[in-house]
């Protein structure tokens, strides 16, 4: 029987196992979404495309597979830019499907048309535009395929309408076939000789430490990070991304590193002799002043994607691969180092004693205490989604991460307003667990209006919105570098009423006010069957700290009196 | 900055030039000359991209270039392996009097005369970049008019720049298992697209 390339569209993505869908209708994508009335497939209406798209990324980066927006031409599909944009500098995957005006209107400057093709194509691992009804099965198989494979990423379909009402028999795909693609040979580390070297390395190293980011997580290979640190004892410290592949509280843990990671993370990389990084890929706010990063060390990096390894930093041993496999193999050949990094590690714990994360406690509400206490009343077991700024650095301070693909941040691109989107998509991804959302007052209203699709579907995020009237960071910028200058990072005074606004919004909002009521705040949050947003009223001018000032060395660290 | 001549095979589909262009415009690479053209293969087409570049800028441009879908193989054409040719289009001015000196010129070249108006002549030659360059030289003092330039064509005197047999990657369903088995699958089969690169550039590594 024939179909429309609409259904074959929505055919093609259940075949792909595609439970949910987050989107927005619209004129040129009418028939899919006529096709998606008859499917199983959760469909969830978002307020704006651009939450859309979050919630497709952290879908993806909660459960590993590529999460799918679809919305319409034009404005819609611009509007899944930052979306886009956030996904690929993560490595999130995730498949997005833009309604596209007739393929005999393109090029016409037609009614909600936009080259989607061309504004995505510097955002997206790649991209389509379905010319032939008869291509769709494939091409939606491909994407999938390219989403979720190698290094993870977005991919757009371009779909016009003509094509989505043009009939042809549905012919499932059921392989891919891609010349210029191959994340199987690429994913297999083979190089043995590579291996080797590094293992050598680090079995002679007096102070070896290892820097996991993200690709870790992607890579599903917490038990192999765990393997090698404890074979080997070489201490850990993690990216921002990378939060969660290994449990804080373990004692050879680093915490995180860079700007605003850890003074001992920062020392550790500095004084290092063999510093092995494990998908992550040097990004400037993890490396400080290049010249001067890690001056003393040999360099050792497994990553998958071989335009990362010397991108920015020259390593000495390089090891392209997928980080699982390569850490199977690798953990077979190396030793414990112990007792030869016993001063080392005395070192590390002395920095350790010497400069703890700390906070203020006296005054009103901090943003640290918040989320200490949400760290600890969720047994740091919750997906923790956040926006960017302060309260990002914080969580990712105190939340106390203890599993892989808990925490959901934009680290790559620092896109505000990723919070509250991301946390609905997690949720929808990972139905039993608790999500959570830290959120400043900056970047909670770019994307507040999806609290209207967290109420509609009752999807019960938990949402700390620490207010401190303020674009915080960019607040603590110009107190420290612009000479107290406050050009127009200032909220207030009109911030609107955030309990009335949430209410509004159909969602249920408590107030803190003082410390007393914060942790009674959050029981009652946690215990709330629906979403929730706990409207924190903060200390408004602290300062995220450590900090390494952006140009700096990882050591040349400013911490708190 | 050393220039660096690289041999790209590709799709032959719409919007592959915008790709690769995209990609050294965003990227930042400095790229003096691109061209692009079908192959003996028509689903295949070849681009040459001249690129400016210390040994590390060269790597990361191969790199991203291989990290393109649409992008099948590539190769940085050593140049005492290579032979590479540019086409140039002149047009300069002429009259009687000077006619037989510019013949001259052309000649030297062995360029060739294509058109002939009262005030002036086009004319034609190939070479390498620098034989073109030395008789724009020359031919400066008659007065050029107009030059138009293809850019570097490039070929391998060596094994040819090859598309790899494409593989068949079985994905029925995104389950776990059926995602091993592929991959397990497409490990043993062929398809190196990387092959032809590593071999000149890794050595700083």
């Amino acid at each position: 029987m024939e179909l429309t390339g609409a259904q074959i569209l929505v055919k093609s993505l259940e075949a792909e196992g595609v439970d949910c869908v987050f989107g927005l209708p619209g004129g040129a994508i009418l028939p899919t979404f006529d096709a998606i009335y008859d499917s199983k497939i959760k469909f969830h209406l978002v307020r704006h495309e651009q939450g859309a798209s979050h919630m497709a990324d952290a879908y993806g980066r909660a459960t590993g597979k590529p999460g799918v927006c679809i919305v319409t031409s034009g404005p819609a599909a611009t509007n899944t830019i930052t979306g886009l944009a956030t996904a690929y500098m993560d490595s999130a995957p995730m498949v997005c499907i833009t309604g596209q005006v007739a393929t005999t209107a393109i090029g016409s400057d037609a009614f909600q048309e936009a080259d989607v093709v061309g504004v995505s194509r510097p955002v997206t691992k790649h991209n389509y535009l379905i010319k032939n009804v008869k291509d769709i099965s494939r091409v939606v198989k491909e994407a999938f395929y390219i989403a979720r494979t190698g290094r993870p990423g977005p991919v757009l379909i371009d779909f016009p309408v003509d094509v989505s009402r043009a009939k042809a028999e549905y012919e499932p795909a059921t392989s891919v076939k891609l010349r210029g693609y191959n994340p199987e040979k690429a994913s297999n580390p083979v190089d043995m000789d590579q291996l080797q070297k590094a293992a050598d390395l680090i079995n002679g190293a007096k102070r070896p430490c290892l820097y996991v980011g993200g690709g870790a997580i992607i890579s599903n290979a917490e038990k192999e990070v765990m393997e090698l640190v404890e074979k080997t004892g070489i201490p850990i410290t993690t990216t921002v991304l990378g939060l969660g592949i290994f449990p804080e509280t373990h004692p050879l843990s680093l915490r995180m590193l860079g700007m605003h990671g850890t003074v001992y993370a920062n020392y550790s990389v500095q004084k290092s002799d063999v510093l092995i990084a494990v998908g992550a890929r040097f990004d400037d706010r993890v490396t400080g002043h290049i010249p001067r990063f890690a001056p003393h060390a040999k360099i050792i990096h497994i990553d998958i994607d071989p335009s990362s390894i010397s991108k920015t930093i020259k390593v000495d041993v390089a090891i392209e691969g997928d980080v699982k496999q390569a850490l199977v193999k690798l953990n077979k050949m190396v030793k414990n180092l112990r007792p030869a990094t016993k001063e080392w590690i005395e070192q590390i714990n002395e920095w350790k004693a010497k400069h703890p994360l700390k906070y203020k406690k006296e005054g009103g509400i901090r943003q640290e205490y918040v989320i200490e206490q949400v760290g600890n009343l969720t047994n740091h077991k919750a997906l923790v989604a956040t926006g960017v700024g302060q309260h990002q650095m914080w969580a990712a301070q105190w939340y106390g991460f203890a599993e892989p693909r808990s925490m959901l941040t934009s680290g790559g691109l620092g896109t505000m307003g990723y919070g509250l989107p991301a946390a609905i998509g997690a949720q929808c991804g990972r139905p039993d667990k608790t999500v959570v959302c830290f959120d400043g007052d900056g970047s909670f209203q770019m994307t507040m209006c999806e609290l209207v699709t967290a109420s509609h579907y009752n999807i019960p995020v938990k949402l700390f919105l620490l207010d401190n009237g303020w674009h915080g960071m960019v607040r603590q910028w110009q107190e420290l570098f612009y000479k107290e200058r406050y050009s127009a990072s200032h909220l207030e005074p009109s911030n609107p009423d955030f309990p009335k606004l949430v209410e509004a919004c159909g969602v249920r909002a408590i107030q803190c006010k003082t410390k007393e009521e914060v942790i009674p705040a959050i029981k009652e949050a946690l215990k709330h069957k629906g979403p929730v947003v706990v409207h924190c009223l903060v200390e408004k001018a602290d300062n995220v700290y450590p900090m390494v000032p952006a140009g700096h060395a990882l050591d040349q660290v400013m911490d708190m009196a | 900055m050393q220039k660096h001549t690289i041999a790209v095979l590709v799709e032959n589909q719409f919007g592959v030039l915008c790709r690769v262009a995209g990609l050294f415009s965003a990227r930042g690479f400095n790229i003096d000359s691109l061209t692009v053209g079908e192959t003996q293969h028509a689903d295949l087409s070849r681009m040459t991209v001249v690129a400016r570049g210390d040994e590390r800028v060269v790597q990361q441009i191969v790199r991203q270039l291989d990290k393109l879908i649409d992008v099948i193989s590539i190769e940085i054409l050593n140049p005492q392996d290579s032979i590479d040719r540019e086409l140039v289009l002149i047009k300069v001015k002429s009259d009687l009097s000077n006619r037989n000196d510019l013949m001259g010129v052309v000649n030297n070249f062995r360029g060739k005369i294509v058109d002939v108006q009262e005030d002036s002549m086009t004319l034609e030659a190939t070479g390498t970049e620098a034989k073109i360059d030395a008789m724009l030289e020359l031919l400066r003092a008659f007065g050029v008019i107009e030059v138009v330039r293809t850019g570097k064509i490039a070929i391998s005197r060596k094994a040819p720049l090859d598309a790899p047999e494409a593989k068949e990657v079985e994905v029925v369903k995104v389950k776990k298992s059926a995602k091993a088995k592929s991959s397990a699958k497409a490990a043993t089969k062929g398809g190196d697209k990387k092959a032809k690169m590593q071999a000149g550039t890794d050595t700083w590594m």
